[in-house]
């Protein structure tokens, strides 16, 4: 196979593209595609600062390394989730690239600072492992950001996430998730900018992206998260793609640009009822925020193993498509 | 050759010279959802690989950031957020 753009050998075939890319012009590729997303949905201005959401995967580091190669001030946040080995060595891969790019990376440890981790915290707050992990990462990134003065968090959710989302969110029409799936949620009281700059980009070219690149990341997949629906939908959508290249983007950009509106309809009342966390100060129509009553019921717990069947096949669905 | 595959990780043999895109059909692999690589290099779909050669085929797929239902779009929802 040969590059489209030079005629050179080809490392990587993109079938929705309908074409092959030699190195230099695959990583330009997605560097291009990433400023057109950033461009497209008005992301981020020049000079702003963001915060990338890091978890030591593939998609978090390619998104840190995309943003500093394209010139933004990117700091990243790493938060250390307690889930064994796995926590452990992701924590390494942040810190690794970090340092070789000589980068800001912050850390936050749910056991040292909140006094609970993931499989503690869902245990004790009787939540599914990536509903406890999602609420914890969405607090903490938006408090991050805000007291760090940043203009946004950016999060390395991709074309895959998007469309697997997106694919759950239609199968169970959650019209008040598909009102909110955006590449940029704006920044308003109590909440940063959010931004996905990825959305334009496929997990496997993410992953190219780091092998190409030299990054190393965590391969491995998270043992609390191993076999959920989340996977289910983006293996299916991997089967429809396979037969009919292009079918991910055009699914989820089609929604974007002829559907979401009508699912936004409505969303500024239902935002004014807000009120704040009485203990935390965050936006929330009960007392105390979620984030609050998960640190109160799982704060102080002891560590629990991993279950077996986790390790082995994590077998069981942690939560529904609506999430926490 | 000796392939590597992953999740769980384990080792298989299969007789070369091969393309990729066959060795993923024979191993029944969406070709959508795994990178082969030989040493630190992407192999592309139409790359022969020998029959000494060691191979890595990696899944791409990910699930562990959280994200069933997009955890970013549910900032303090009312109607689940009151339900806890």
């Amino acid at each position: 196979m040969k590059c489209r753009v030079c005629r050179g050998p080809a490392i990587i075939d993109i079938r929705r593209h309908n074409a092959n890319f030699c190195t230099e012009h695959f990583l330009r590729l997605c560097r291009d595609q990433v400023a057109k997303a950033i461009k497209e949905h008005s992301m981020l201005a020049e000079g702003e600062r963001v915060l990338v959401a890091v978890s030591g995967g593939k998609d978090s580091l390619a998104l840190w390394d995309l943003l500093l190669e394209l010139g933004y001030q990117a700091d990243g946040l790493y938060l250390g989730l307690g889930i064994g080995e796995y926590s452990d060595e992701s924590g390494d891969y942040a810190r690794a690239f970090a340092e070789s790019r000589g980068a800001t990376l912050l850390e936050i440890d749910l056991r040292e600072d909140y006094g609970y981790d993931i499989p503690t915290g869902a245990r004790a707050a009787r939540r599914a492992p990536c509903s406890a992990c999602g609420l914890s990462k969405r607090h903490l990134f938006d408090e991050a950001a805000l007291d760090g003065g940043y203009d946004a968090v950016a999060t390395g959710h991709n074309l895959d996430d998007e469309a697997a989302v997106l694919f759950g969110n239609v199968l169970h029409w959650h019209t008040e998730y598909l009102a909110r799936q955006l590449p940029v949620l704006d920044a308003r009281p109590g909440f940063p900018r959010k931004i996905k700059p990825l959305v334009r980009l496929g997990e496997r070219e993410m992953a190219a992206y780091c092998l190409v690149r030299g990054i190393p990341y965590q391969v491995e997949e998270c043992p609390m998260a191993a076999g959920n629906r989340h996977i289910a939908y983006k293996e299916a959508l991997n089967e429809i793609e396979s037969r009919s290249p292009g079918a991910k983007h055009d699914f989820y950009h089609g929604f974007l640009s002829r559907a979401s509106e009508t699912f936004r309809q409505g969303i500024d009342e239902e935002q004014g009822a807000l009120g704040t966390c009485g203990r935390c100060g965050s936006p929330t129509p009960a007392e105390l925020c979620a984030f609050c009553r998960l640190v109160e019921q799982a704060g102080g717990s002891q560590p629990v193993e991993l279950s077996a069947r986790r390790r082995a096949t994590g077998s069981s669905d942690p939560a529904p498509a609506g999430g926490s | 050759m000796k392939v590597l595959l992953r999740n769980p990780t384990r080792e298989v043999q299969v007789p070369g010279p091969v393309s990729v895109n066959t060795l993923l059909a024979r191993l029944e692999l969406n070709r959508e959802s795994f990178l082969v690589i030989r040493g630190d290099e992407l192999i592309a779909g139409d790359g022969m690989l020998d029959d000494d050669d060691e191979i890595e085929i990696r899944p791409v797929i990910s699930g562990g950031s959280g994200t069933p239902g997009d955890a970013w779009a549910q900032d303090a929802l009312p109607s689940r957020d009151a339900t806890r």
